[in-house]
């Protein structure tokens, strides 16, 4: 099987396989939040960002090549992917003291094993609504990162388009495919594959909350880098 | 009429200010503790869903947020329907306030005035410290230290972190105790009531070496407020309301706490961020009232521990079984509290239901939601109206300080009126007015739901409003 250099690691792939994908099957954690091996990569969040050949590229939409050396867990690498990271920080409203996706929340996880624990970048404070119409599940649009997850489980999985983002630049934003834009319209259901892709706390069951105590959240236990989503 | 102004206050959260109205004859008419921070709790967490408020507000406070984390999760079982929580939920919420209760206790007296008791007021500020309780006494501040750190292992084994846990969840809570976490607790369970005993101990020998001075420094008199259980003893989880007036009588008896509106106004004033609440029967002039330790141990009929029950047999006897009002009992009070909620901890930890039993409880949602709690510093009420989608439209907090309010006001005109000499505000004066203050309370900033420390400034104003002097207290601690 042909291979790639991944930092010190010998990484074996097949032919089509993006470095993201080799990577995770050969149990080897590159940060990352708009991918989910479930899904087609799509390379938006440019979180999973490394160096080869001479340049930075998102690993989720780069395939990976015999011989490559790719560079992961090097100092400049890191730096980029934490003032991205900040970035996403910033352009939403996410207070995780008071957030119950806090300790599960793959954001948080990422943000922490880069090393950006406290934005320096100046808040944008968004005004930004909660949609709890529908009676099972709400929506926090405030901190939606435009991963873009929940927009290809309902058109992929789901077969409802349901979500879909709105708007360019510093503008786009989730919107819901309803009359009125209201989930409790659409043909939004809590079973659908997009109710439970969210990484971060905005889509979340109602009336839930913080029923996972401290110490037994997703994260608590296992870091992010030694958990890998798998594909059904 | 002249003016004294005293801003900021050291070894108080927040940030104060102190302002003094003298008239021609030199006489303190009037004392104002300005609180000019604002929070804004109450608004911002409009458009919020219901189930984040009880790890959203305890936020206002670094020294108690489990009382808000219980007032609000109190509040959050009426808005599901919950009427009574399993016997597991209400024991380990219970112990987890009792955890509260004692480290915030500890810190009070331990850390923010035991200093103050300890060298007098007159002390070199340098030295009027923490650090220099633990040069002095180190056996003693060994003991605080350890005091407040059982009271934050309960909280951190009930809530899962120290500061700012998620324990309590509307309709009851999300973990048990492991059978490991009660041994470990039990382990000092005893060390922990020697300790609290020791430290009521250690008041009673310093209020009686200068018993006329503690019992006239900052004295009032006043009605006083607090939950009582239904046959009358201590109560700091539920229970009903009591207000004790001034002169003896009760002027109502297990008072349903979701009805505080119809017994509480608050009062406004342009000069505070911090509102003034009164007994609406009694009106704004009359209707002031204290809460806290003080009301609570004077309201209670009994206690129900051994160990604090004898004390408070002895601090009542004070006053011949009438209430105690003298400011600087706070601290007795406080102390005899400690205890209690030491001895209460270990008879928790000896009932297997924190083992093991229903976490929740589910009931029919309500839009409304009422939680009242007696925080370390008082009585503490939390109100939330949600919309049909669970999302909070209104809320209405009335923390233990803005109950003082009043009280607070009235005991610095005390100490002015008593200490001021002339129109010059002296260090001792700063210290005095710092002292009474901090009887009441260290932490002002939840009141007006203000973050930061507290520094104090004083200002002395005539008749005309004119500066006479105004002295900023700057310390080594803050």
């Amino acid at each position: 099987m042909p291979e790639f250099k991944l930092d010190n690691h010998s990484v074996s792939f097949l032919e089509g396989q993006t470095i993201m994908q080799a990577a995770l099957e050969a149990g080897l954690y590159i940060p990352h939040l708009c991918f989910h091996p479930e899904f087609k990569p799509h390379g938006s969040c440019r979180v999973c960002i490394v160096h080869t050949n001479g340049r930075y590229v998102s690993s989720c939409t780069t395939l990976a090549e015999q011989g490559a050396q790719v560079i992961s867990e090097q100092a400049e690498v890191q730096r980029q992917r934490r003032n991205l990271l900040e970035m996403l920080f910033i352009e939403g409203n996410h207070v995780c003291p008071s957030c119950e996706k806090s300790g599960s929340c793959t954001l948080q996880s990422v943000a922490e094993y880069c090393g950006m624990l406290s934005p320096t970048l100046p808040f944008q404070f968004p005004q930004r609504k909660v949609d709890a119409s529908h009676p099972d599940t709400l929506l926090d649009f405030n901190r939606c990162i435009l991963c873009e997850l929940c927009v290809r489980a309902s058109r992929e999985v789901d077969h409802k388009s349901v979500f879909a983002i709105s708007g360019r630049g510093i503008q786009a934003h989730l919107v819901v495919d309803s009359a009125d834009g209201r989930l409790v319209n659409s043909l939004f259901a809590s079973t659908d594959r997009a109710a439970s892709v969210c990484p971060v706390g905005v889509i979340l069951p109602k009336h839930k909350g913080f029923v996972e105590p401290i110490g037994q959240r997703r994260f608590d236990l296992i870091p992010i880098s030694r958990q890998q989503e798998k594909a059904d | 009429m002249t003016r004294i102004s005293i801003d900021p206050i050291s070894r108080v959260e927040g940030h104060g200010k102190i302002t003094l109205q003298q008239n021609e004859r030199l006489e303190i008419t009037e004392a104002r503790l300005h609180i000019v921070e604002f929070r804004g709790f109450e608004k911002f967490i409009q458009g919020r869903p219901y189930q984040e408020v009880p790890v959203l507000v305890q936020r206002l406070c670094g020294i108690c947020p489990v009382s808000h984390h219980l007032a609000a999760a109190k509040a959050t079982d009426m808005l599901l329907g919950v009427k009574q929580l399993s016997p597991t939920a209400d024991k380990m919420r219970r112990l987890m306030h009792f955890g509260q209760v004692l480290q915030s206790h500890a810190l009070h007296f331990f850390h923010l005035s035991s200093p103050d008791l300890l060298f007098g007021y007159d002390d070199e500020v340098r030295h009027r410290n923490i650090i220099g309780v633990i040069q002095d006494h180190p056996e003693l501040a060994k003991q605080g230290v350890l005091l407040r750190k059982y009271g934050q292992e309960v909280i951190r084994l009930t809530s899962g972190k120290r500061i700012h846990g998620t324990g309590a969840i509307p309709g009851g809570i999300n973990k048990f105790l492991s059978a490991d976490e009660r041994d470990y607790l039990q382990r000092d369970s005893a060390q922990i009531i020697a300790w609290a005993q020791s430290a009521v101990e250690l008041f009673k020998t310093i209020f009686y070496q200068h018993q006329t001075y503690h019992q006239q420094f900052a004295s009032i008199s006043s009605h006083m407020m607090s939950l009582v259980q239904p046959n009358g003893a201590l109560e700091l989880y539920d229970g009903g309301l009591r207000v004790r007036k001034a002169d003896n009588t009760l002027a109502y008896d297990h008072y349903d706490p979701a009805h505080y509106l119809q017994l509480i106004g608050e009062h406004i004033e342009p000069w505070s961020y911090m509102k003034f609440p009164f007994l609406k029967a009694l009106g704004v002039a009359d209707g002031w009232y204290r809460v806290g330790p003080l009301a609570r141990i004077n309201n209670c009929n009994f206690i129900d521990t051994p160990l604090a029950e004898e004390q408070r047999q002895q601090f009542k006897a004070l006053n011949n079984g009438l209430p105690v009002q003298f400011t600087l009992a706070y601290h007795w009070a406080r102390l005899i509290e400690l205890l209690h909620c030491a001895e209460s901890i270990a008879t928790l930890l000896q009932d297997p239901d924190l083992l093991q039993g229903d976490l929740t409880v589910q009931g029919e949602m309500q839009s409304v939601g009422i939680g009242v709690i007696e925080a370390p510093r008082g009585t503490l009420m939390h109100h939330y109206e949600i919309d049909a989608d669970g999302l909070i439209t209104r809320a209405n907090l009335i923390v233990s300080t803005t109950h003082n309010n009043r009280a607070m006001n009235e005991s610095i005109r005390q100490v002015a009126s008593r200490y001021l000499s002339g129109n010059t505000i002296t260090e001792p004066l700063l210290n005095q007015l710092e002292v009474a203050v901090r009887a009441y309370d260290p932490c002002l900033s939840c009141a007006t739901h203000a973050l930061g420390k507290m520094p104090l400034e004083v200002t002395l104003l005539d008749q005309h409003g004119e500066v006479l002097d105004r002295r900023l207290k700057s310390t080594v601690d803050g």
